[in-house]
């Protein structure tokens, strides 16, 4: 009798798969998952994990979180990042104090590999969800994620 | 006297002249337009799959060119034209290049005998029924010729794989639909159509019937070569099976029979199963025009029915597939022709 159970399971089965294609077909419309991107531009949402670049936040009073520690640096595996910094004088204590200049990213070589953004202690960078990089002239790849006359936020390296 | 009998004989054979031009140009415009509708329902129908498969995928689908991607499959079209037509070096020139036209001269014999609507049949040919399942397996020499002139060793695969397939099933398709003919009685497609008038034949036949399509629907699928029956293209295994080495309009050729004839298989479904042009309770009765809409109307319903197969069931392996034809369709057909041909001698069908 099992010749006839297996037909029984199989057809069960077979249904039970076609129900659910089914009711995907039904619901495309609404949960379709395609962008169409050029069209929804302005109204467009990457998603939370997406990583389009390395940006560098930026906090109201023009402070960002860079202490220049250089961890990234040292972890990315192909150089994409370079960091130009300085000693300067911190007005509280008047000692002699490591900040940084310019924090150089180079777009071009990036792997988008998260290495920088996984070692970096204080949070400093983090991912932008901007992907429309193309540019005519490589050399606009090359970024300076600091704003110019931007310092490092008071409490970070507390 | 002698002018009168001239005359006589003149108009005679001036009348069968023009009988004769007459009749040939019937055939060609005939001819002309099932060509057009060839052309037109295979772009539409390939447009159909891909919408539905991108729906079925949470996906949208060719939408940009025309109202809703109604020109894709024609500037598709236009590309394929414009390509160069390759081949391989050791190929068998002749076969390679006779292969496409095969596969797609028979799946347009096979459209001629189909009744549209009541006046609308090319040929109603007596033995309708027999001959549409002997020219859907003539398809399969062009398949077979196809791959083996390509000098290429996955279309030779999936020439011979399609072999084993088509032979196999062709048994389930022509069995499924002899438990049909045991209710109709005949072979001509028209007949059947009148037989139906007392209610669809799924209805008449009750569950010998519906066993009997659901036999008829894994076969046909079966013998269109489309998933979940596809190991002759089996795209992860080889390529693209048979038609690997054809491109341009040869490859469209075989893309075009590929539907045409699945076209084919919901077409007899129809034809058989679902009454053809009848509407259902006989609502349009009055408009017999609309026949034409009721037939097609079925017909992609029982498309969409194959397409949702497709993008719902994973492939089967050959030894698989197999089993399912000698060891499950085949006993099940042989016994539900026993129980129709008991049902059909016991008067115990449903008639309206």
């Amino acid at each position: 009798m099992s010749y006839f159970s297996e037909i029984y399971h199989g057809i069960k089965t077979l249904l039970t798969g076609m129900s659910v294609t089914g009711k995907y077909f039904l619901t495309s419309r609404k949960g379709a998952i395609t962008q169409q991107y050029p069209d929804n531009r302005e109204t467009l949402k990457m998603f939370d994990r997406f990583r389009g670049e390395v940006i560098m936040p930026h906090d109201e009073n023009n402070e960002h979180r860079c202490t220049g520690c250089q961890k990234c640096e040292i972890a990315c595996p192909n150089g994409t990042i370079e960091i130009i910094w300085d000693r300067g004088i911190d007005e509280e204590t008047g000692k002699k104090k490591k900040k940084i200049d310019q924090f150089v990213y180079h777009l071009s070589m990036c792997t988008m590999c998260a290495l920088c953004i996984d070692v970096c202690p204080t949070d400093a960078i983090e991912w932008g969800q901007n992907f429309e990089n193309s540019v005519f002239d490589r050399t606009k790849l090359t970024r300076v994620l600091n704003e110019p006359g931007s310092k490092l936020a008071p409490g970070v390296e507390d | 006297m002698t002018i009168s009998i001239i005359n006589i004989n003149y108009n005679l054979i001036s009348s069968i002249m023009l009988e004769e031009s007459m009749s040939i140009l019937n055939m060609i415009l005939v001819a002309l337009g099932y060509l057009g509708f060839f052309a037109v329902a295979g772009l539409f129908l390939v447009l159909m799959e891909r919408r539905v498969a991108a729906w079925f995928q949470l996906r949208v689908g060719p939408n940009r060119v025309g109202f809703q991607g109604i020109l894709q499959t024609m500037a598709d079209a236009l590309k394929l034209i414009s390509k160069e037509l390759t081949g391989t070096v050791k190929a068998d020139k002749f076969l390679y290049n006779l292969a496409p036209y095969f596969v797609i001269v028979t799946a347009l014999m096979g459209l001629a005998v189909f009744p549209f609507t009541k006046d609308i049949q090319a040929f109603d040919i007596n033995i309708g029924i027999f001959f549409l399942i002997a020219i859907s397996s003539i398809g399969v020499i062009g398949i077979l010729l196809g791959g083996w002139a390509s000098n290429n060793k996955f279309a030779l695969i999936g020439a011979m794989r399609s072999g084993v397939q088509t032979i196999s099933y062709e048994l389930s398709i022509g069995l499924s639909l002899l438990t049909m003919i045991l209710l109709t009685g005949s072979l001509q497609l028209s007949e059947i159509v009148e037989v139906q008038k007392s209610g669809w034949l799924i209805v008449q036949g009750h569950v010998p019937a519906i066993i009997a399509f659901m036999i008829y629907m894994i076969a046909g699928t079966a013998e269109t070569n489309r998933a979940p029956f596809d190991m002759v293209e089996a795209e992860s295994e080889l390529g693209a099976g048979f038609h690997t080495e054809y491109s341009g309009m040869k490859f469209a050729y075989f893309f075009l029979a590929e539907f045409i004839n699945m076209f084919i298989i919901a077409a007899i479904a129809t034809t058989v199963f679902f009454g053809a042009w009848l509407s259902p309770f006989g609502i349009t009765e009055s408009l017999p025009w609309l026949g034409v809409f009721w037939f097609l109307g079925k017909t992609l319903l029982l498309v969409f029915l194959m397409m949702w197969f497709r993008w719902t069931f994973p492939r089967l392996r050959v030894d698989q597939l197999l089993t399912l034809e000698w060891k499950y369709l085949l006993p099940i057909n042989l016994v539900n022709i026993v129980i129709m041909a008991l049902i059909v001698w016991l008067n115990l069908t449903i008639q309206f």
